[in-house]
């Protein structure tokens, strides 16, 4: 057991700005080729200008208000709280304009893309939902927009594949490796090395070299920021117990943990069983950063599984490592049927139909609180991540 | 002999280094690529390591490294192949971190005969902890320049560089090209004005004429994709070794 003031300090001092060579603790750092690192540096020095920016954040404010629908709302789920016996409370990043919290991340750095003189956007999708809140946020701000996606996940989600093409974003199968979003953030990053001059890479994680898993988290924290003021008001104790959320790359969490991680709630993230870096991981470097990654005895990356495309990825954002090691925040994992189960049953028991990445953090949940971890009377905020309109097709063939 | 010694002495001796490249484990016999560079002329050769995902290099490594990953090529079992035979050339590893920064991989390099790596996803700025460990198991660590690299940084990378000055040509990933990249040779050019290390090219460095090019701005060349190319696509390794015979050819008789 840590004493309570060093609890104290691990709270205070965390998710604040990483150390000037971009680490959380031992985790994260700028592992790119020498030809990247002069990119990524200029990517740091205008993020830092424009965060400091008062117009670059009205700017941003008024499109994430205007535009992408926020604040989301925080919906208490009634009937699913009555059945488990705690207070369920539901971020609704499921109701944010593309249908995910990715939207809020992509409008930050396309704002900052353009401001850097950029023209195009180059980004990497597994599910397809960064992908077309990428094509979004090109199409808003009249840039061009490339999206690498695995030809498997093509495949599994067509939808989306249609809709960055309606929006006028090219779609680039990849057709290396494991074909999914893994190999995607490789051809994007190959991509991006010939084309540093005019495109500008917009990562869709709280992953790759350094500043992006501290950028995307800032630009996500907005999840937290207001859940922290909705459960003021709407919690008796105004601090949730739990705040859970899924984690793939874990950027939806990041933000979330970010508005809270100062409190006495508990933090968790929710990985897919088939691809938990922080269960079965190791420490490695994957696209420019280190972490916990999936990885074989040998060292060579191993291809996650999971039923929810976007959660497919054998690494973990460094700042997720770092807080699992200092056991600030907890990370655990559920299997497709419990994911699939829990999506199920919130669709019946609220009239919400969620992603079945977001479906993690409900299923374990529901699982807590059905063994008694989660104490009866526990108060829970979960952020649901986006909408599940994109999985019907594979519901349908699992149904 | 260390390999910058070796490098500098192929200077001195008024030539070209040529260090050609061979995925390890991409074929059964792939050791045989060894002796049939070495038999051609090289200087040192390269010798790829495969990682699943390369995140610098082009379609033709990235298929090489999967045919030897499917092969259930491992770096102990290359390093094992290795044991068995023996290059009178210098051998140096080329992976990524990944693998590079696995505890003891220097030790096992230096152990297998290896003496230098270079590693292209640890920048100047993430070098440290590898530079340590390939000090401490007597690995030559090779950091590579970009011509994106800012001409003020590159007297620190070749200070701390270890054999030679490796000068990628052009803005990309590995892969065969129609001509050399006008910024190989500026990249180069800068180089030399910056530092005395060898300073070899490569990337796209793909015919004799591209290697004569570059070898007019830079102490050598590395030759990577277009070997594993005409491999890959069935060439023996006699036959490969030919075309590193016919670079070696040009070369020796390029006009100074």
């Amino acid at each position: 057991m840590r004493d309570a003031p060093a609890v104290d300090r691990i709270r205070a001092g965390q998710m604040a700005e990483p150390s000037t060579a971009g680490r959380f603790g031992g985790f994260g750092g700028r592992f790119v080729p020498e030809s990247l690192v002069p990119a990524c540096q200029e990517v740091e020095r205008a993020f830092r200008e424009a965060w400091a920016d008062p117009r670059f954040r009205g700017q941003l404010d008024r499109l994430l208000a205007g535009y992408a629908g926020r604040p989301t709302a925080l919906t208490p789920a009634w009937r699913l709280s009555g059945d488990l016996g705690i207070t369920l409370l539901l971020k609704r990043e499921d109701l944010a304009h593309t249908g995910s919290h990715k939207i809020n991340n992509v409008l930050g750095q396309a704002l900052l893309a353009r401001r850097m003189g950029k023209t195009r956007l180059i980004a990497e999708t597994g599910a397809g939902q960064h992908g077309v809140a990428t094509a979004t946020a090109a199409a808003l701000l009249g840039m061009r927009a490339t999206v690498f996606m695995g030809q498997r996940d093509i495949e599994r989600q067509a939808l989306n594949v249609f809709r960055m093409e309606m929006l006028g974003a090219e779609v680039v199968p990849v057709t290396s490796g494991s074909r999914t979003l893994k190999d995607s953030c490789n051809e994007a990053m190959r991509h991006w090395v010939g084309a540093v001059e005019d495109s500008y890479y917009c990562i869709g994680s709280v992953m790759g070299p350094h500043p992006y898993p501290w950028m995307v988290r800032e630009f996500q924290r907005v999840i937290g920021d207001e859940a922290r003021t909705q459960c003021a008001t709407e919690l008796p104790a105004a601090v949730p117990d739990y705040v859970v959320a899924c984690v793939g790359g874990g950027s939806n969490a990041a933000g979330t943990f970010a508005g809270f991680v100062d409190t006495s709630a508990r933090l968790i993230g929710v990985e897919a069983a088939g691809g938990a870096a922080m269960t079965d991981g190791a420490v490695g470097v994957l696209h420019g950063f280190r972490s916990r990654v999936l990885q074989d005895d040998q060292g060579q990356i191993a291809e996650a599984h999971s039923v929810a495309a976007g959660l497919d990825y054998p690494g973990i954002g460094p700042e997720h490592a770092h807080l699992g090691e200092l056991g600030r925040a907890t990370y655990v994992t559920v299997g497709d049927d419990e994911v699939v189960a829990a999506v199920h049953r919130l669709a019946r028991s609220e009239g919400i139909l969620c992603a079945l990445e977001s479906a993690h953090a409900v299923a374990w949940v529901i699982r807590a609180a059905e063994s008694g971890e989660l104490p009866p009377g526990a108060t829970v905020l979960l952020t649901l991540s986006g909408r599940g309109d994109k999985d019907m097709s594979a519901l349908m063939e699992l149904a | 002999m260390t390999l910058e010694t070796h490098l500098r002495a192929v200077r001195e001796g008024g030539r070209t280094a040529l260090v050609p490249y061979v995925t390890g484990g991409i074929t059964e016999s792939w050791t045989d690529l060894l002796a049939a560079y070495e038999a051609a002329g090289a200087d040192a050769i390269e010798i790829g390591l495969p990682f699943s995902d390369p995140m610098l290099d082009g379609v033709t490594i990235q298929e090489a490294s999967d045919r030897s990953l499917a092969r259930g090529t491992t770096v102990e079992s290359i390093l094992s192949d290795l044991a068995g035979i023996s290059v009178g050339i210098p051998l140096i590893a080329m992976t990524y971190a990944n693998l590079a920064l696995r505890d003891g991989f220097c030790a096992r390099l230096r152990a297998a005969g290896v003496v230098a790596l270079v590693v292209p996803d640890v920048p100047l700025d993430e070098v440290s902890d590898l530079e340590r460990s390939a000090a401490a198991a007597g690995v030559e660590l090779v950091l590579l320049a970009a011509p994106s690299t800012p001409p003020a940084k590159l007297p620190e990378i070749a200070t701390r560089s270890r054999g030679f000055l490796y000068a990628i040509s052009r803005m990309g990933t590995t892969g065969e090209a129609g001509e050399l990249a006008e910024s190989a040779t500026v990249l180069a050019d800068a180089i030399r004005n910056a530092t005395d290390l060898p300073v070899l090219v490569g990337f796209g460095v793909s015919t004799p004429a591209h290697a004569v090019h570059a070898a007019r701005h830079a102490d050598g060349v590395v030759v990577a994709s277009t070997l594993m190319r005409a491999l890959l696509d069935g060439a023996t390794p006699s036959e490969v070794g030919a075309r590193v015979a016919a670079m070696r050819t040009a070369l020796d008789t390029m006009a100074p």
